[in-house]
Parts: structure tokens; C-alpha cells; sequence
């Protein structure tokens, strides 16, 4: 009878360490975000580019959505997802601010000038501290909001067409 | 008023102590926040761009007056609890805190157990 027991724990020991090396090898050990949807944006204090002028939540509480777009003119995959917000700046309810990451004035102006400017406001990021306080880690990043400033949706890597389609869906 | 003197002296020796204890470590905080973008690495190990960035923020926070906790508490919020590496205790992860101290426990009653065994025959 003892040995029945010392057997079974033995057993179950084996299994319970097995089964925790199956779930923790078989789940994905890079950062993700899907968390912090439902999470909102407090503290918001970007510069506008152009202007000396203080974009805060009062002015993104006025929209339905915001798309916060994180770019840069040194950022490859941010002229792949250019065309995509171009499209979306047509959406009359969203509105898209662009934060423009450790960048150079000059250049970032000549990329929005080339390729178009999506943005119905547009900020800068020199330091990247700004970036800190919206959960971002690389660029492109974007985030979609609404007037609540709640997290509806937070894309990592450049917009692509199924991003495109997701983002019209929530904000039809 | 050399009692006056030894007071004054304690009482800046007090002021000191209590400033080392609350102004927090940015090196303490750099080793235990996870480099997002590395494979890896802590913030304090990594020179990527976003870890710099984060050491910036880590040290302005600092001189906001902000504490060691409240640091982890801002970062959470923004990143997920995956941004630190000792997580705070909660339901999710509640075993993993609670089943070392248990294996313990199981452990040190087996020893008792085979001690007692030992010491009947």
C-alpha cells in the first residue's frame, strides 16, 4: 500500500514537471501587446511639429477615433504602411496624429511632402521619452483610440491591407 | 551646547540615512526591467535604442521624487507585467510564488519523518 503511494506521487510529480515544460515551450516567449487593449492613455503632451502647440487629451477627447501613429523618414516599413494611412486620413471619423520618433525636422517634412501627408496633426518625438508613455517599443507602432482615450486596437510593425480592413471595420 | 551640537549632528545623520533609503536606484530598476527587444537581456545589459530610451524615462521619474515601486507600477501599466522580471504577486502567478515554499514544507516533513523512522529502530 505504501509503495502504491510513494509510486503515485512519484508519477504525478513527473507528469505535473512534464506538463509545465509543454506549456511553457509551447507559448511564445515574445512581448505582446494584446494586454493593454481595453487600457487608456492618461498624460498625453506632444510638441506639433510645425508649431510650438501642445496636442493633450482634450484635443483627441474631441475625436471618435484617434490613430496614433508612431514613424520616422529613417524607418523603411514606415513608407510600406504610408499608402494605408493615406486612405485612412479619408475616414471623416477618424482623425490620425502622427508622432514623428527621433527624427530630423528637415527630413521628416521632405518624407511627408514626397509621399503625402496623412496626418490631420502631426508631433514630434525627439528624445523617444514621449514614446515610453504610450507602451511603445519600435517604430512603426500604431494605436488606435476612441474619445474615451481607451485602447481599442494596437498595431506593431507597418499597417498592413488586414490591418487596413480591421481598423474601417471598428471605426464603420 | 554641546549636547546642542551632538542633536543637530544626529539629526542631519538621521536626514541622510533616510535620503539613501528614498531615493530610488535607477541600476537596481535597469536590472530587474526586461529589454523588450532583445533576446534575453535586462535594460541595464542592452544598448538598443529602446532601452536607452528607458533609462532616460527610469531617471527622469527619479527625479521626479518617484519610487522604486511606483517606477514598476508606471511601467506595468504601459508594457504588461512582462516588462519586469520579478512580477508582483497576483492570482495568475500565485503558484509560482507560493510552490518553492511548499516543496520546502513537503521536504523538511519527509526529513523529519525519515529522522524519526531512524531514530525508532
Amino acid at each position: 500500500m505504501k509503495k502504491k503511494i510513494i509510486k503515485s506521487i512519484i508519477l504525478l510529480t513527473i507528469s505535473f514537471i512534464l506538463g509545465i515544460f509543454f506549456i511553457g515551450l509551447n507559448k511564445s516567449s515574445t512581448y505582446n501587446t494584446k494586454d493593454l487593449i481595453g487600457s487608456k492613455i492618461s498624460k498625453i503632451q506632444l510638441i506639433q511639429l510645425s508649431e510650438n502647440k501642445i496636442i493633450t487629451e482634450k484635443e483627441l477627447k474631441n475625436n471618435d477615433f484617434t490613430l496614433i501613429n508612431f514613424w520616422a523618414s529613417w524607418c523603411g516599413p514606415c513608407r510600406d504602411e504610408h499608402p494605408y494611412l493615406l486612405k485612412l486620413s479619408n475616414e471623416t471619423k477618424l482623425k490620425l496624429l502622427g508622432v514623428n520618433f527621433k527624427d530630423n525636422k528637415k527630413n521628416a517634412k521632405q518624407f511627408l511632402d514626397n509621399l503625402g501627408n496623412p496626418y490631420d496633426y502631426i508631433t514630434t518625438d525627439n528624445s523617444g521619452k514621449q514614446s515610453i508613455n504610450f507602451g511603445v517599443y519600435g517604430i512603426p507602432e500604431s494605436i488606435l483610440i476612441d474619445k474615451d482615450l481607451i485602447i481599442i486596437k494596437k498595431i506593431i510593425g507597418p499597417i498592413n491591407k488586414k490591418d487596413f480592413e480591421s481598423i474601417k471595420k471598428t471605426i464603420e | 551646547m554641546k549636547l546642542k551640537i551632538i542633536i543637530i549632528f544626529f539629526l542631519l545623520q538621521l536626514n541622510t540615512i533616510n535620503a539613501k533609503v528614498l531615493v530610488a536606484d535607477p541600476n537596481i530598476i535597469f536590472k530587474n526591467l526586461r529589454c523588450l527587444i532583445c533576446q534575453g537581456q535586462s535594460v541595464a545589459d542592452s544598448n538598443s535604442e529602446f532601452a536607452q530610451t528607458l533609462k532616460l524615462v527610469v531617471k527622469d521619474k527619479i527625479r521626479e521624487g518617484k519610487s522604486e515601486k511606483e517606477i514598476y507600477e508606471f511601467l506595468i501599466d504601459k508594457y504588461g507585467e512582462w516588462i519586469v522580471y520579478k512580477p508582483p504577486f497576483n492570482k495568475v502567478n500565485s503558484l509560482l510564488w507560493i510552490l518553492p515554499y511548499f516543496a520546502l514544507l513537503i521536504g523538511g516533513l519527509i526529513i523529519m519523518a525519515l529522522v524519526k523512522k531512524r531514530s525508532n529502530r
